[in-house]
């Protein structure tokens, strides 16, 4: 299950203002944000809070819109898009991966994944082959009839994964993805994303505050009050832990 | 099954208690709406009892009839013309009028005398249970429906009464001819009934004509007014409607009915829209997830109204059952019930619409839902 390759970045960001509130109350979350991600790439996302952080994740995202700037996704400006269009840009091009996992309490694992090609409109036999191939892909092919509240957190987080590339999108976005697990589940879920980074030809970009997770980043960018500080190459990788 | 329709469904039953609230609100609804609509065809079947039990093609009247129960006065000798008509066999008059009617204890309570021609098949009393009808041919002999013994202190053949110091007997006793003006009907032949009602002889209330084989009922009807102008002539069929009108709405009593249909659907509604938004609020994250991964707004419309579609099936379900069972209950009634399976598909689609449509506050709620949430909860 790779992504289509691209030759220029999935997503790519210039100069990226957005301004939050109004009035007296007015934030500028990001102040000109420039931010290219490769396919083939993880990057981490990282920054105190405040710094905008899962606001650029949100506008790289297509669910908001910058005041200022450009946004292009799989090659397609987002500018002038409305919401129909942006949910149609993101569900050909970005998979999810959020904190929470939000899963659907009342659907099994087999079903969330499902769940994100039947809003692609592609329902029936292939589609559950699809899921299949999608949550073994992520080593939870034995659990597919599982409801979220059987499974852990790491799985019900590689569900999560495993929804976010069964309809093959080029970039995988993901907000603290390991936050809310144990160490060796955080490291499983990160091995999974490097994987299909590398071997799937997908761009990843995870916005995280854990320092554990940084031999699995290509590169590191850091954000601080809405502005990119810098951007580092990371480690090379000491060992891919296993999933 | 398709996985929306699973979603919503496992949304409906992950909460019994909201579910079961939808379904109250439905059944209740349903229920409402199905007896205010059975009573409105029990009343229209009552009001066109007679009309529907006559043999004729076509009835003479007075300009301007109301219905049975209306008054209404001819000429006999429009019967004779009646008769001379190209097409028509047969010109039967029938006698109406109200009267008093004093029970054997000497209390009196008002009837609707229906003066008949034995000889003639054009009216005659129906599901007779006791008596035969040639022994109306004594004078003085009456039928009556044992569904109001009570009112009118009779309950046996041969049992006494007096109709405008007449004496009478009963001679019949039929089951199931109730008046939708709750008055009693009492079956006589026309000379008894002319004498009851103070209608000279030389007078009817209407002429119930046959026509003959082959023959045209519009140019018949059209001679027929031409000989008798200060008359009417309508079908069966349009004297039925011209009856079920004047009841039912100059009167109120199908506004009435009406507004109780109305009401059942607001409430149904109402209970429903309230359920379904309250499940929606709770079901928000979900949607702003199934929006953040690149759900239409449609898709997200589809599991609400799969949702409330979901409640009507369910809840039309039961609320058929019942209403039903209500149908048993009452069909030996002064007032029975009255479903057809018309009706009963025409009340599941009223109960998909109105599910659906109290789903709208849901939708527009779903339709403002922001992906960002996704992210920030």
């Amino acid at each position: 299950m790779s992504a289509a390759l691209t030759s220029g970045p999935v997503i790519e960001a210039a100069g990226v203002v957005k301004t939050l509130g109004s009035g007296a109350g007015t934030v500028q979350a990001l102040r000109g944000v420039d931010l290219a991600l490769g396919s083939g790439e993880l990057a981490l996302l990282m920054g105190p809070s405040g710094s905008g952080k899962t606001t650029l994740l949100s506008i790289l995202g297509c669910m908001l819109k910058p005041s200022a700037g450009t946004v292009t996704v799989g090659g397609q400006a987002t500018e002038g898009l409305d919401a129909e269009a942006l949910a149609r840009l993101r569900r050909a091009n970005i998979g999810f991966v959020f904190q929470s996992y939000h899963l659907f309490p009342t659907l099994t694992a087999a079903e969330n994944v499902r769940l994100a090609l039947d809003v692609r409109g592609h329902p029936g036999r292939a589609a559950r082959a699809k899921a299949s191939a999608a949550l073994a892909e992520v080593g939870l092919a034995h659990k597919e009839k599982s409801f979220p509240r059987e499974l852990s957190g790491g799985e019900q987080q590689r569900v999560a994964i495993a929804r976010a590339i069964v309809g093959n999108p080029s970039a995988i976005l993901t907000d603290e993805p390991t936050a809310a697990l144990d160490g060796e589940n955080g490291q499983a879920v990160m091995t999974i994303l490097a994987r299909l980074a590398k071997a799937g030809g997908r761009g990843v970009l995870a916005v995280t505050h854990d320092t554990r997770l940084l031999p699995f980043a290509d590169r590191v960018i850091h954000i601080e009050d809405g502005r990119i500080r810098h951007r580092q190459a990371s480690t090379p990788k000491e060992a891919e832990p296993r999933v | 099954m398709p996985l929306v329709v699973t979603l919503a469904l496992r949304n409906l039953l992950h909460d019994r208690l909201r579910l079961a609230a939808t379904l109250i609100g439905i059944v209740l609804s349903i229920v409402l709406v199905t007896v205010q609509m059975g009573l409105y065809l029990g009343f229209g079947r009552m009001v066109t009892v007679v009309i529907d039990h006559a043999s004729a093609d076509l009835w003479i009247m007075t300009r301007g009839g109301t219905s049975f129960e209306g008054p209404s006065v001819l000429e006999m000798k429009d019967r004779d013309s009646a008769l001379a008509t190209e097409g028509v066999e047969r010109a039967t008059p029938v006698v109406t009028g109200f009267a008093d009617w004093r029970r054997p204890g000497g209390a009196l309570t008002p009837v609707m005398i229906v003066g008949i021609d034995l000889n003639s098949p054009a009216l005659q009393p129906w599901s007779i249970v006791e008596g035969r009808l040639e022994s109306l041919m004594v004078t003085g002999a009456v039928g009556v429906d044992r569904a109001y013994s009570d009112r009118l202190g009779v309950s046996r053949i041969g049992e006494k009464a007096e109709i405008r110091q007449r004496p009478v007997s009963v001679a019949l006793l039929t089951d199931g001819i109730r008046s939708f003006t709750t008055t009693p009907y009492v079956f006589m032949v026309v000379d008894d009934a002319r004498a009851v009602t103070g209608l000279p002889p030389t007078k009817t209330s209407y002429l119930l004509l046959r026509l003959k084989p082959g023959a045209n009922l519009e140019s018949v009807r059209a001679s027929l007014l031409e000989k008798i102008p200060q008359a009417e002539v309508l079908t069966s069929q349009q004297f039925a409607e011209r009856s079920r009108n004047f009841w039912l709405f100059s009167t109120g009593a199908g506004a009435a009915l009406f507004a109780g249909m109305l009401l059942g659907v607001i409430v149904g509604t109402v209970i429903v829209a309230q359920t379904l938004y309250a499940s929606t609020k709770e079901h928000l994250n979900e949607f702003a997830t199934l929006r953040a991964i690149g759900s239409s707004r449609s898709y997200m419309c589809k599991v609400i109204v799969c949702q409330a579609a979901v409640s009507a099936v369910i809840g039309f379900a039961i609320a058929a059952l019942l209403a039903l069972a209500v149908v048993w209950a009452t069909a030996g009634s002064a007032l029975p019930i009255i479903i057809t399976p018309g009706i009963l598909a025409a009340l599941f689609v009223l109960t998909v619409v109105m599910c659906i449509g109290a789903g709208l506050a849901a939708i527009v709620r779903v339709m403002r839902v922001d992906p960002v949430v996704a992210f920030t909860r």
